[in-house]
């Protein structure tokens, strides 16, 4: 039994693919929402976003999605999976936007790019990240299990979060610059990929998140 | 390694049937959307993408009813294009399962267009699909012009320039097709390709034209190429994803296998 899942929706984008991808992995109950009592009553929890984070983060405070966030995580302890703009906003504060105060919840910052990006060997790299880039695991955690290491995962942003402390590192991905790609502590695990658009192996973390009890 | 150069089958689709123009003209029926889709997934496309070229207005319902099919099989990005002109065409895109759409006409009538829905729906889904033809100038230096309405519709305006505009007014990718080469199968126009990869900082799709293997990896290496679209390389079966994508391996490009 994967129990209700509940992907908080503050209105910023499609979530449907979320949600049908969690579906096509087993779970018996999605729910789109952000009705703090459907939440309080869900198993899972799933923090998504798109789009800007000033957007972002007001929509976010206004529906009190903040709010229902921290209940998740310390009173209710469910497991929570953020992604994308979800585990950016997690973060204290980002570039985007001019400078965005964020949630605070993992101490760190988010940062642009930079203009122009180079590899090692000096080439051009465009911004956005877009595509598929390979996720070095920095951690064993359940929701790598079945997983190799160096998996490609498929990436769309041009913002990316440094957590200051390095040892909720669970993932790391390299352009340009070495950037976070999973944060982990306790039953919190962020992405900044986007599992729900990663094929077989995006599919496989979801699969690992229905059936991750929360701890590390 | 890093990020991988991508493979994007492209889905013609008109009336809920995918179909391919040779120039946007000869059109023969190549079957059902979601199974392709499917098809192509399993394959290990990067992304697909889907044209739609319905002009009917009960065929565009068809349409939203076929991304919300896909969208629920296919777990890869999917670009939806044709027919977008306004926010709220986007917003039907997106809420049937889209992750990106395609703007091509409309924003040439209002580029503004691109802006709004940027900054409302996010850079990473709006992309500004160009259809160059080379126009030479007087002198003979290589120029290439946006056409519309298939190719038939000059523009007078600047390929190149207008990329560079499009990145600026906040697209998050441009899909650049050359009317010159779409559906002939001789390869990329390498020269507008390399010329727009250059003059902006966002990833460049380059498509039209592709008939072998090789000319993916022209369209790559030579043409600069963030990712590569293709349709009847595919659909008819000539080559497969895996034997393009270890094709361009060999080639010394990184895919993802």
């Amino acid at each position: 039994m994967t129990g209700i899942v509940a992907v908080i929706d503050y209105g910023m984008g499609n979530l449907h693919s979320v949600a049908s991808a969690l579906e096509h992995v087993g779970a018996s109950e999605v729910v789109v929402t952000h009705d703090a009592d459907v939440i309080r009553q869900a198993d899972r929890v799933v923090f998504p976003g798109v789009g800007g984070i000033r957007d972002c983060m007001s929509e976010i405070r206004r529906l009190k999605c903040d709010e229902l966030l921290t209940q998740a995580l310390t009173e209710q302890q469910v497991p929570v999976l953020a992604i994308c703009v979800g585990l950016q906003a997690l973060m204290s504060r980002s570039e985007e936007n001019d400078g965005v105060d964020c949630l605070d919840t993992i101490p760190g910052e988010v940062r642009y790019f930079g203009k122009p990006l180079t590899d090692a060997e000096g080439s051009r790299l465009k911004v956005p990240h877009m595509g598929w880039n390979e996720v070095h695991q920095t951690m064993n955690h359940p929701l790598w299990a079945g997983i190799p290491d160096m998996t490609r995962f498929y990436f769309v942003h041009s913002y990316y979060a440094h957590a200051w402390d390095r040892s909720l590192l669970a993932g790391s991905v390299q352009y340009g610059v070495n950037a976070d790609a999973a944060l982990a502590r306790d039953n919190l695990f962020a992405v900044q990929f986007h599992p729900e658009k990663s094929a077989t192996a995006g599919l496989r973390l979801l699969k690992n998140f229905l059936e991750w009890n929360g701890q590390c | 390694m890093g990020l991988a150069k991508r493979i994007i089958p492209c889905l013609d689709v008109e009336n809920g049937r995918v179909v391919k123009g040779v120039n946007f003209v000869d059109i023969r029926d190549a079957g059902d959307p979601v199974e392709i889709a499917m098809r192509y997934n399993e394959q290990g496309a990067d992304e697909l993408c889907f044209l739609d070229i319905t002009a009917s207005h009960e065929g565009r319902d068809t349409t939203v009813h076929t991304v919300e099919q896909i969208a629920e099989h296919v777990f890869i990005p999917l670009t939806v294009g044709g027919g977008i002109r306004a926010v709220d065409d986007i917003r039907t895109m997106l809420n049937a399962g889209a992750d990106k759409v395609s703007i091509n006409t409309a924003a040439i009538h209002n580029p503004e267009l691109v802006r709004e829905s940027a900054q409302r729906f996010g850079s990473q889904c709006i992309i500004v699909a160009i259809d160059a033809k080379r126009v030479d100038d007087v002198e003979g230096q290589p120029r290439w012009e946006i056409f519309t309405h298939g190719g038939r519709k000059p523009t007078g305006i600047d390929a190149v320039a207008w990329a560079v505009r499009m990145a600026e007014l906040g697209a998050g990718e441009i899909l650049l097709t050359s009317m010159d080469r779409d559906g002939t199968k001789n390869g990329f126009e390498l020269g507008v390709t390399r010329a727009i990869t250059d003059a902006v900082e966002i990833p460049v799709i380059a498509s039209g034209g592709v008939g072998t293997l090789d000319h993916l990896v022209d369209g790559v290496i030579q043409g600069g190429a963030d990712a590569v679209l293709a349709a009847s390389i595919f659909h008819f079966g000539e080559y497969t994803v895996p034997q393009a994508k270890a094709y361009m391996a060999e080639h010394g490009i990184e895919v993802r296998q």
